[in-house]
């Protein structure tokens, strides 16, 4: 399996980055090398393989379902790169 | 006051304990040694106002005679760990402007028993290199030269262990996902602990690849990690892959007695692409641990080829969910937008500059390798690995107590060396097995390449099994004698 141009527009699409059309090839050639050489993994049989899910084996901690924490909008904003109104600020999305 | 910078913690704590110095000096001293080496560019953000403020608290806890084994001891934490009102930025131009409001567990653990933060260490971008050059904020040169020609000092943890061998802080904290501990400590003579996956709380952390991430202590020796360890994990709820295990005084283990305790070695951690001083020194390690009474077993671990390409499916697919949080719209940066541009103009041009290069290169293979149509041919397929790999070291612990192997298939090498990704991917070659399958590994100093370089060896164990991993490695450190350390030339 190799990826083209097409293909790589498209993942940047879903990934959300903006690329330049002349980055697209160099780009294809990188996700092609790795991509290639992870391709040997299809040498082993898996037939049957369960796929790993948890890689240490416990069980999850049971808790009472109820609000442990909150009331920190300020703190949560104070980071943000615009807020208004005690909201994050976004560019406008509806007309 | 600049020998208080060659204390071990074990030293410290106790000269701490008996009055013979106190915290404010040996911090003090730690600041010193940090601003004289910023030629290392060690450090993102140097805290020292906190520390000294630590330190005093830290000097009223030894006084009242409540201390803790860590109280005092100046520590340099990796800047992936969110620490309250101190820049966080996890190696990134995404989160250069990131002021955590919330302190990470770990972290927070670190400073309940008494330790002293110097300030935060540079990384490579998100925790994705095996150099520190994937830095944002610039690569960090190890201590250790090639004559004038500068070193990496592996990665990602390389502020950290830049720290620790340039005598800086006493313990750093680090982060291991594919061998981000234990590699730079191979790389720069200074000893790396991965504990087991859940061993220690990943809150506060920022996440690279959630499955893989531990956190773990960088010293100067065994014992100090076995103290750092016991001052850094344990359950939290805030973690719910933390694991409610006691936690073990792991100083206690190193008893100095490994007779009877079977090693095994892996054939297929030999090749013939390995430097034959590594294969050397790994027979050396072998001779050590036998005579102080260990049996030596040969052991096969037979899908440990597979491990790295099942590891650069699994760790970016990971990376690609974690790092969809950066958005420019909660925390970090925000592109300027031109006026009209839309909300999804903003997230792809934020992203497009606040990411590095290598981030984007791992980011765009996870979202493809979960792509409609790709998912059961990659991920899936990985995770099947992943269940073969673990089960080779389940089957090989039926057999022996901990496994004995190189760390690196190289010592350190030049800055601007490696340009191919894949090349620099094989860094890890010996770590990631291990990583995939959750389970604790310590790296070690043991020797020096014919070019004067360190060299590690790494002992894996069984699952939440530190405590025999840090016995053998105490065993084989005393063994080994390693002294070397790197000509001062930074200052």
């Amino acid at each position: 399996m190799s990826v083209d141009k097409a293909t790589v527009k498209r993942i940047a699409n879903l990934a959300r980055f903006r690329i330049e059309d002349e980055r697209l090839e160099p780009l294809a050639g990188e996700l092609n090398n790795i991509l290639d050489w992870i391709e040997q993994l299809s040498q082993v049989d898996t037939d049957g393989v369960k796929p790993m899910t948890s890689v240490v084996d416990h069980a999850l901690h049971w808790r009472a379902d109820e609000v442990t924490d909150g009331g920190k909008r300020d703190a949560i904003l104070s980071n943000a790169p615009a807020s208004e109104f005690g909201f994050f600020a976004v560019p406008k999305v509806i007309e | 006051m600049t020998d208080l910078t060659d204390l071990t913690i074990a030293e410290a704590r106790d000269k701490l304990a008996a009055r013979e110095i106190s915290a404010r000096d040996l911090t003090k001293a730690a600041i010193d040694a940090m601003e004289g080496a910023r030629a290392l560019n060690a450090f993102v953000t140097e805290t020292p106002d906190r520390a000294l403020a630590m330190a005093d608290e830290a000097d009223k806890r030894l006084a009242s005679g409540d201390a803790q084994p860590m109280t005092g001891i100046p520590v340099a934490v990796k800047d992936l760990f969110c620490t309250k009102d101190v820049r966080t930025t996890a190696g990134s131009h995404m989160l250069e402007p990131f002021t955590p409001p919330y302190e990470s567990t770990v972290t927070a653990n670190l400073w309940a028993n008494g330790a002293v933060m110097i300030g935060k260490a540079n990384m490579d971008e998100f925790a994705m290199g095996s150099s520190n050059e994937s830095s944002y904020f610039g690569a960090v040169k190890n201590p250790w030269r090639l004559g004038d020609t500068d070193l990496v000092p592996g990665g990602s943890s390389g502020g950290s262990v830049a720290a620790i061998a340039a005598r800086i802080a006493q313990g750093a904290t680090g982060s291991d996902t594919g061998g981000s501990i234990r590699q730079p400590a191979a790389f720069t003579g200074t000893v790396g602990l991965k504990p087991t996956y859940g061993r220690c709380s990943r809150y506060g952390m920022v996440a690279f690849a959630s499955s893989l991430d531990q956190a773990g202590p960088l010293t100067r020796t065994v014992r100090d990690s076995a103290i750092m360890l016991g001052a850094m994990a344990g359950y939290d709820a805030k973690d719910s892959t933390s694991v409610d295990t006691p936690i073990p005084d792991y100083e206690k283990a190193l008893t100095g007695d490994i007779r009877g305790l079977k090693i095994g070695i892996p054939k297929e951690y030999h090749s013939d692409d390995t430097p034959k001083e590594i294969e050397a020194l790994w027979q050396q390690g072998k001779e050590w641990l036998r005579e102080a009474g260990a049996e030596i077993v040969d052991i096969s671990l037979p899908h440990t080829r597979f491990a790295l390409p099942t590891y650069y499916i699994v760790a970016p697919a990971e990376a690609s969910s974690n790092l969809a949080r950066y958005d420019g719209v909660r925390y970090g940066h925000r592109a300027t937008l031109e006026k009209g541009d839309d909300l999804n103009e903003m997230y792809e041009a934020t992203r497009a500059e606040g990411f590095g290069a290598e981030v984007i290169r791992r980011i765009m293979i996870g979202t493809y390798v979960l792509s409609a149509g790709y998912y059961d041919a990659y991920y899936l397929k990985a995770q099947k690995l992943r269940t073969l790999i673990a089960d080779d070291f389940h089957k090989a612990y039926e057999k022996v107590d901990v496994i004995l192997t190189p760390t690196t298939p190289n010592p350190a090498f030049a800055v601007g060396a490696k340009l191919d990704p894949i090349a620099m991917y094989y860094n890890d070659v010996f770590t990631v097995p291990a990583s995939l399958a959750g389970l604790p590994g310590i790296s070690v100093p043991a020797g020096l390449s014919s070019d004067g370089l360190p060299l590690g060896l790494q002992i894996l164990g069984r699952a939440f099994d530190e405590e025999t991993v840090l016995k053998v490695a105490d065993v084989m450190e005393q063994a080994a004698g390693f002294t070397a350390r790197p000509g001062v030339w930074w200052k």
